[in-house]
């Protein structure tokens, strides 16, 4: 008997007991104990994972993970307030291909355990108000289609209204190509909102994480004011194998990854995903404005800059 | 009938190019048999009549053909008919200037001048190769952005033609940022002052398309087509099989009227029979009779309010449900 059938077996033995299992992870009807890197091979253990913020602890490989879990470690805990968490697509093309659209969103829903491709909402990252979009590509690959266009843009015009800034995390692979042309729409739709968020003068920053594709990176992702991207993040815009197909030749080995994106001066960092919040807070309060009256800010080290504008006005 | 043997036929319409092959034939006869008279008229009116009942019934994958007929006027032949006059502007300023997206100072007529930008495939092997097949490279969306700013600097309305099967996707169109060049498109045209009219003459291929389709008023020929992804990828991602092209054109409601009624283009220019190759002649005054009627209402309206018709127009599109 190997490690696994025993881990098994004990799962078994439990559920026949009913006893409770501990870290219940939300996506999944019984807790996988076990993860192996797809980088290193190395088994790991999902609990040191989950607490290593699903980086692999051996190689430093970032895990793609779900909007719920990257919520809970980018936001101040209990501040994220959902907006639209309810907003379905209506199958407006009645698309069928080899199943019909509406059954793929129910297995869609079950199996990510999300309602659409993108959370959205406010929350507060270390005491900062801020207007937050998370994708989650087990969702349908993340694909963006009415709904996402519509949530990405009223998160604009949120975060227009509150004067503050706006995080779009982005992971997908392009636009969803049940929804046809109203898909395509969806990238001037973000694209426009944002226009009108630059004149405010607030800060967007876009984080690109594995994977990050086609209509998504041809619209809001591509659009922040600031990018980073998560290491290893393989970003572009037509797929690897289109263009193998395309231009036959061979690609080199780190081909639209974040690495290679910053080589290519299309983002402005790579940054670990234990570092994230920490960036984020330092880019908020370096772009803070002078002239605002509104104080969003808890933490102390901004108390210095506050004193500046009272003194300003 | 020499003009239907001038020209490629397409897969539906072979039947007909059969029918007047046997019309050919049996009028090279007539002089010596005057009384194979009756037989070629028979022949002739089925030709009609058949003609007729094709093009009144085409499947969405007979007007991706039509869409992509090779003989299909392009950009430059638009442009030229419209104004034999008009004058070319050249590159994006930083090193290239991308043969598969033109753009130059047009006279419409009606008072109108205006700046007009389209993607070009190109005729013959050569000009296809230059032009990428009618895909811009990042350069080229450069190059139409820099003619955007041109047109809101001296306040000209623009006219977009699109034509194209999408970006090019290439090692050096990545790492010049493909998808930035066209966000940064997207996001700049939507906050234009000077009215902007689209027209898609062909193909509209995704992203690559509507890098220079976001406009006030979209208008479609009757046989182009407008879609997230060209039915073959669709077909080979949904389906995982190369021949549900078909089915794929069929799902995603790629054609010119199933696109407006989902309320994404504001008309539709009809064509001649059988498609934009059969006249080019009377298909470029017919869009350019649309594009002046629009854009001479779009002229009224002040700079603010272009914008926010323009912005108002893809704010509302797309459909959900809130349960």
């Amino acid at each position: 008997m190997d490690l696994k059938d025993w881990f098994a077996k004990r799962r078994e033995r439990r559920e026949r007991e009913n006893l409770e299992v501990k870290q219940l992870l939300p996506t999944e009807d019984y807790c996988a104990l076990w993860k192996r890197c797809f980088q290193c091979r190395e088994l790991l253990y999902t609990r040191d994972l989950r607490s290593n913020l699903q980086v692999c602890p051996h190689c430093q490989y970032h895990f793609c993970i779900g909007a719920p879990d990257r919520i809970e470690q980018l936001c101040d805990p209990g501040t994220f307030e959902e907006i639209d968490a309810e907003m379905r697509s209506s199958d407006p093309l009645e698309f069928i291909d080899t199943e019909s659209y509406r059954k793929r969103q129910v297995a869609a829903e079950k199996k990510s355990g999300v309602v659409e491709a993108i959370m959205t909402g406010t929350c507060k990252m270390n005491g900062h108000l801020t207007a937050l979009g998370v994708m989650d590509f087990a969702f349908f690959g993340g694909s963006m289609g009415s709904v996402v266009g519509e949530k990405v843009a009223r998160l604009v015009e949120r975060a227009i209204e509150l004067s503050c800034p706006l995080i779009i995390i982005s992971s997908s692979g392009g636009a969803r190509m049940q929804e046809g042309i109203l898909s395509l729409m969806q990238l001037a739709k973000t694209s426009s909102a944002l226009k009108s968020y630059y004149e405010t003068g607030n800060l967007y920053i876009s984080i690109l994480s594995e994977p990050t594709f086609g209509g998504v990176t041809a619209s809001f992702a591509m659009l922040g004011d600031i990018i980073i991207a998560e290491p290893g993040a393989r970003v572009g815009f037509a797929g690897r194998r289109v263009i193998e197909q395309t231009i036959r030749q061979k690609l080199p080995a780190d081909f639209q990854t974040a690495e290679y994106l910053l080589k290519h001066g299309q983002v402005d960092m790579v940054i670990h995903r234990n570092e994230l919040k920490d960036m984020l807070t330092k880019l908020f309060e370096f772009h803070q404005k002078k002239n605002s009256d509104k104080d969003k800010t808890l933490v102390p080290s901004s108390s210095l800059s506050s004193s500046k504008k009272a003194g300003g006005k | 009938m020499a003009e239907v043997k001038r020209q490629v036929p397409l897969e539906f319409e072979k039947p007909l190019s059969v029918l007047a092959q046997q019309i050919d034939n049996l009028e090279a006869q007539l002089q010596e048999q005057p009384d194979l008279e009756p037989e070629l008229r028979h022949l002739k009116e089925q030709y009609t009549s058949l003609r007729k009942s094709l093009y009144s019934n085409l499947r969405p994958i007979d007007r991706l053909a039509i869409a992509r007929h090779p003989e299909r006027p392009y950009t430059r032949d638009y442009f030229e008919r419209w104004d034999s006059q008009w004058i070319e502007l050249h590159g994006d300023r930083h090193g290239t200037d991308d043969s598969a997206m033109v753009g130059g100072l047009l006279d419409l007529g009606n008072d109108l001048k205006v700046i007009a930008v389209g993607t070009q495939k190109g005729r013959n092997i050569k000009e296809k190769q230059s032009c990428n097949f009618g895909m811009p490279q990042p350069e080229g969306y450069a190059k139409a952005l820099r003619l955007f700013k041109h047109a809101e600097k001296f306040g000209l309305p623009i006219v977009t033609l699109i034509d194209t099967p999408g970006a090019y996707p290439g090692l050096a169109a990545e790492e010049h940022n493909q998808a930035q060049a066209i966000a940064i498109n997207l996001l700049e045209l939507s906050g234009l002052t000077v009215p902007v009219v689209a027209v898609v003459t062909g193909e509209g291929g995704s992203g690559g398309a509507l890098a220079i389709g976001v406009a006030n008023r979209i208008l479609m020929l009757e046989h182009s087509v407008y879609s997230v992804i060209s039915p073959e990828g669709c077909a080979s991602i949904l389906w995982r099989s190369a021949d549900k092209v078909s089915d794929a054109a069929q799902s995603m409601k790629i054609t010119a009227r199933e696109i407006l009624e989902l309320g994404v283009i504001d008309g539709i220019i009809t064509e001649p029979l059988g498609g934009a190759h059969k006249d080019p002649e009377a298909t470029a005054k017919a869009a350019k009779a649309a594009i002046v009627s629009q854009l001479s209402e779009l002229v009224k309206l002040s700079g603010s309010e272009v914008r926010h018709d323009r912005q108002h127009k893809f704010r509302s599109m797309g459909k959900w449900r809130d349960q």
